[in-house]
């Protein structure tokens, strides 16, 4: 299955990026194999409003079936879930780390939003 | 004539000036508190409301039905308010602005208008005149649409004065835009310069001419008068930093009522304006 991963990098080694609208990278990861494309994500960083939205949308359109990341706020977790992602808050760490933590099932899936929206 | 009260800063008394300069005006005036977010000024002119309407901004709703999530909406969309999340279509229109792109390039007219309320819009008489204010919708981010309409009740011909917003993002810029003069509020501290020198950059990029009253005049340090000197900017009026215009502030009182000299010193101020606002005017 696809895992998206926050990135501040481009590779597996990269550290987790918390944000997750305005995360500089997105690696989509296949568990099986450990293979990844990145999804430059800079237009967002620079985004007026709806970075998260527009992520969200992003990730949605990538196949990936996870996202793990360290904040979520309201939109993007509302658009996620509308696109039936699974989102994973809190998470820290390498990219491989991360996924390496998520085939383990060491990490927690969120109910909601970690984090108020902003304006 | 249309005279917008702005600063910068917050706090260093937009409304002391516009309300007692719309008092001391005696009649015929207009008074319009488009400082929607926290208005106040209704709190010193005691107005009467006769009038109040919710307003509302347009906000897209997609019938369902008809959308074949072709992400054209999706992709115009400069503030991301529809997403395409799979197959579901999500729509957050909070952060909508009203353009109406999308319901322009939706080829399947799957896209409507509704309204989001934004606040109400207060109309009345005070003692000077017309009062006219907005009051936004708690929980509501968007004052523009608001402040607009506020704006639509003056009426042409008539003395009407703008409390502006603090700040120079696009609320202050809705309320001054426009406007014949921009009347600027400051205190001679560190935070007053700073914020009044954007405002002024602002201001000059609207082309509007404007003049400065320096409020608490007595304290601080010099800088705001290098400033104007440097700017060539006019100093109309100063408020020294008084107790008594501290207490009356504090019950709700206009200085021009509990302190009736600085009536004339009001209607000095509005002679002056006019007179700046006129050369502007003649030189362009």
């Amino acid at each position: 299955m696809k895992v998206a991963v926050t990135s501040k990098g481009k590779d597996l080694d990269s550290e987790v990026d918390p944000r997750f609208g305005r995360a500089a990278y997105i690696l989509i990861v296949e568990t099986e194999d450990d293979t990844f494309k990145v999804m430059d994500n800079s237009e967002n960083v620079n985004a007026f409003k709806g970075a998260g939205i527009q992520a969200a949308a992003s990730v949605g359109d990538s196949g990936a079936e996870v996202l793990l990341t360290g904040y979520c706020g309201p939109n993007a977790y509302k658009t996620l879930n509308a696109a039936g992602i699974r989102v994973a808050n809190d998470v820290s760490g390498t990219v491989s780390e991360a996924v390496i933590a998520f085939k383990s099932g060491r990490v927690a899936f969120a109910e909601e939003a970690n984090v108020d929206g902003h304006w | 004539m249309i005279i917008s009260v702005a600063s910068g800063k917050g706090g260093t008394g937009k409304t002391t000036v516009a309300t007692n300069l719309a008092v001391s005006m005696g009649t015929g005036v207009q008074l319009l508190d488009c400082d929607v977010e926290e208005p106040n000024a209704h709190l010193f002119v005691s107005p009467v409301m006769e009038q109040s309407e919710t307003v509302f901004t347009a906000v897209p709703e997609i019938d369902k039905d008809k959308c074949t999530l072709c992400r054209k909406c999706s992709d115009i969309c400069r503030f991301n308010v529809i997403a395409i999340a799979g197959k579901i279509i999500l729509t957050f229109p909070e952060l909508c602005h009203s353009c109406g792109g999308c319901i322009a390039v939706c080829p399947e007219g799957a896209i409507t208008e509704i309204g989001r309320d934004l606040g109400l819009l207060e109309q009345g008489v005070f003692s000077a005149g017309d009062f006219v204010h907005g009051r936004l919708r708690i929980g509501e981010a968007m004052s523009p649409p608001l402040i607009k309409k506020v704006r639509e009740r003056i009426k042409p011909g008539k003395i009407s004065i703008i409390d502006a917003p603090p700040g120079t993002s696009c609320p202050v810029i809705t309320a001054m835009k426009g406007t014949d003069f921009v009347l600027m509020v400051t205190e001679p501290t560190p935070f007053g310069l700073h914020d009044l020198k954007l405002a002024v950059e602002a201001v000059k990029l609207l082309g509007i001419p404007h003049g400065l009253v320096i409020n608490r005049s007595d304290m601080g340090n010099d800088d705001v008068w290098q400033y104007a000197r440097t700017e060539n900017l006019p100093i109309l009026m100063e408020i020294p930093f008084d107790r008594a215009i501290a207490e009356a502030y504090s019950r709700g009182h206009l200085m021009v009522e509990s302190m009736p000299a600085w009536k004339g010193k009001f209607q000095e101020l509005f002679s002056r304006i006019e007179t700046l606002s006129k050369a502007w005017e003649n030189r362009n």
